[in-house]
């Protein structure tokens, strides 16, 4: 494991810096005149990732007189009529990204809109009695699970609220990016070229990719990809709950195909995320409303796959706990039960994991997927990107007010270091739970219960 | 258009650029071109921005009581002297000043020109001309609000001069800022050994030791030249990480901030001192 997380960090300790200049095509000089435009910074890519950094930077005081632009392949959305039903594409929000889309001014539009805090998170196997509860000591909230839609609403108002520093550019998918040389010689020229599918191209100091796990800005740029497939694919639901509850808690079972997760929308309604096997997820969507949901309340409640050594086992090892440490095992709450789906509701989207070598190049930076995708299990892919941004965003407010090149590989670095640093281990552990859950043999069954309750008794290694 | 590859005629270099060393020129013409690699000879240049950049930045922000939103320098005149490539010329120009870059190698001018001339807001704010200090003097009287002379007096033939020239040109209150090295064994040892020789952080030949000046010297200078000298502090460079800290021994390399006596200057109506300059007989504590 350890090989594998110096392999995806994938860069030697003193790497010479002339190993991340390309080869290819530079573009020539032209003159002022009739050069295209220049911008501070381009962000490629306007989902919710691009659209917060480009709305971070455009709200950050030592960028008051820089050119950012924002470029999005599809049109500008109309966020201002939110349906009454629920969107079926929901993302869990830390309160550390809630912070980040405070500081753009975002999180306010947000609550404003529609949001659920959850407490707490019940985690358990399929296979065992094994579960783990997450919750603050204070009974803060501990996250947030909010619609897609509603956080590019709000993104969508502040960048509206800055427009005279940055440009949005909708319908503008970007098709080729020239680069160049860091120290530029004579005849070419020292910004990142893009060109636009129409033809229109831009200068920029700096290219930021948040295009996506397939993103060009990172294929062009020559960045190794370590990716993987997984054999899963991810089922989308918005539910009803049988009866109104509280719903505060995120619920989470692991199942041998995969983890089924429901995350609370309101007090009668839940999103569903089910990563299961790619023929099971076809089977979820083609199945009728009823079934679908006998599925769902099976999932959670069955106990088809416990074995009597596992729990005998298991049950061992929890009165050792409590002999230990009386308060290590936590009451077990259950989970709601389902009623009914939203009709139309229902998608699947398939899973992988990736990393990429490098987060940074000469003028380029990639945050969110397009640097690193990771399985839904951990609820974590968006505030991973979240973070990304707070820390660019850091780095570059500071060089701005240094009067330092945004493109230089001095501050770009230090970004790629702090973030790698967090998410390469972030996203290694999240590979290895999704391959330990994956599996009913016994032994790793009973690795997994009692380290899943070894874990739920020791606060530290929570 | 911009005309970048026509090279314009040399003049000849004249023998009244009293405080210019002929022989340090040639030392830079040859290097000219490669200032701007910033993982190059002149890389130690490039890193000390993280810390003279911000020196500037937050002694002139201390003084003044207008801030112009992300333009902390707006509306500052700055001469920088013995700019080079223009490595502190461009941060400075972007955080809002008007610059005017000076050095006496035309060859460091052009390169400069050529790398602000990419960027139409830096093309705006900094000029660069090709001319020792005392050859401005004349048409600049008090017209600057700031002189940044970054590692440069160790360089120059006449010290003293290269004061009284400053004093000229700057506007009564106005700040000088000079970062140089300090005339000590470790600085022989480190900043010339060391740095040229062994480490290669700084071309060889680069400096000369003889040249370097101790701060108790560059001090006594200013104060009897209409200086008030506000800051002293040591600058360490650390070769493994290629970073630039404070620090608070001015034995190797130092930082200096003195403010022009704010009284009308006088003329000075006799000619510059020829007679070579009395040393202070202490040099600076290892």
């Amino acid at each position: 494991s350890s090989a594998a997380m110096a392999a995806l960090r994938g860069r030697p300790l003193l790497a010479p810096l002339g190993a991340r200049l390309r080869a290819g095509p530079r573009a020539p000089l032209r003159s002022a005149a009739s050069a295209p435009p220049l911008y501070d910074v381009v962000v490629s890519g306007g989902g919710m990732v691009g659209s917060a950094m480009a709305a971070v930077l455009g709200h950050d005081i030592h960028f008051y007189d820089k050119k950012i632009a924002l470029l999005e392949a599809g049109p500008r959305k109309d966020y201002n009529h939110l349906p009454d039903s629920y969107s079926n594409r929901v993302s869990s929000i830390s309160p550390g990204s809630a912070t980040l889309l405070s500081s753009c001014g975002a999180w306010d539009h947000v609550c404003s809109l529609r949001l659920k805090p959850f407490r707490r998170m019940q985690v358990w196997d399929a296979c065992s009695e094994a579960m783990i509860v997450f919750e603050k000591d204070d009974l803060d909230d501990m996250g947030y699970i909010v619609e897609n839609d509603v956080i590019m609403s709000a993104l969508t108002k502040q960048l509206d609220a800055v427009a005279d520093r940055v440009e949005v550019f909708y319908r503008s998918k970007a098709v080729g990016y020239t680069w160049p040389l860091p120290s530029h010689s004579c005849g070419t020229s020292p910004w990142v070229q893009v060109e636009l599918a129409d033809g229109r191209r831009l200068q920029t100091k700096l290219l930021i990719g948040a295009d996506g796990h397939n993103s060009v800005v990172r294929k062009e740029a020559e960045i190794q990809n370590l990716e993987h497939q997984y054999d899963q694919s991810a089922v989308v639901a918005t539910l009803h709950l049988s009866e109104a509850t509280d719903n505060n808690v995120a619920w989470q079972r692991f199942l041998p195909t995969g983890p089924i997760a429901l995350l609370p929308l309101s007090d009668t309604a839940s999103s569903l995320v089910w990563s299961t096997s790619h023929d099971h997820a076809s089977e979820l969507l083609a199945m009728d409303e009823e079934s679908f949901v006998d599925s769902i309340n099976s999932a959670f409640w069955s106990n088809i796959n416990h074995s009597d050594f596992i729990d005998a086992a298991g049950a061992m090892f929890r009165s050792a706990i409590s002999l230990l440490k009386p308060s290590g095992s936590a009451v077990r709450q259950l989970p709601p039960s389902v009623a009914r789906v939203d009709p139309e509701s229902r998608a699947m989207f398939p899973l992988g994991m990736g990393h990429a070598t490098e987060y940074v190049q000469h003028r380029v930076a990639l945050i969110g997927d397009a640097a690193h995708r990771v399985h839904p299990l951990a609820g974590q892919g968006v505030n991973l990107g979240f973070g990304d941004i707070a820390c660019l965003a850091h780095h570059l407010s500071a060089a701005a007010f240094n009067g330092s090149d945004l493109g230089s590989l001095k501050h770009l670095l230090r970004f790629e270091t702090e973030r790698q640093r967090h998410n390469v281990s972030l996203i290694a552990a999240t590979d290895v739970l999704k391959r330990l859950y994956s599996t009913t043999l016994a032994p790793l069954v009973l690795l997994r219960t009692w380290g899943l309750q070894a874990t739920n008794a020791l606060p530290p290694v929570k | 258009q911009l005309s970048l590859f026509r090279f314009t005629v040399k003049r000849p270099f004249s023998t009244s650029h009293s405080s210019v060393d002929s022989k340090e020129m040639k030392k830079f013409q040859l290097l000219a071109h490669k200032w701007w690699d910033e993982e190059g000879e002149y890389a130690a240049l490039h890193s000390m921005n993280d810390i003279r950049v911000p020196f500037i930045r937050d002694t002139l922000l201390s003084m003044s009581s207008n801030y112009h939103l992300g333009n902390p320098l707006s509306g500052i005149r700055i001469l920088d002297v013995g700019c080079g490539g223009g490595l502190l010329s461009e941060p400075l120009g972007r955080l809002g000043a008007s610059v005017t870059g000076i050095d006496p190698v035309e060859d460091n001018i052009r390169t400069a020109d050529r790398h602000k001339s990419f960027d139409p807001v830096l093309a705006k704010r900094i000029q660069y001309k090709s001319s020792s200090l005392e050859e401005i003097v004349e048409e600049s009287m008090e017209t600057f609000d700031v002189i940044v002379a970054s590692e440069v007096v160790e360089h120059v033939a006449d010290l003293e001069m290269f004061i009284k020239c400053c004093s000229q040109v700057l506007k009564p209150d106005g700040s000088l800022f000079i970062t140089t090295i300090n005339k000590t064994q470790l600085s022989y040892v480190l900043g010339i050994v060391v740095a040229e020789k062994i480490m290669g952080i700084v071309p060889e030949g680069t400096h000369d030791w003889e040249k370097f000046v101790p701060p108790e010297e560059l001090e006594y200078l200013l104060e009897s030249n209409g200086f008030s000298v506000k800051t002293v502090s040591g600058m360490l460079y650390n070769p493994l990480s290629g970073s630039w800290s404070w620090t608070k021994s001015t034995s190797l390399n130092y930082a200096v901030h003195a403010v022009k006596a704010g009284a009308p200057s006088h003329a000075t109506d006799t000619p510059p001192e020829t007679d070579t300059q009395q040393r202070s007989a202490t040099a600076g504590t290892a």
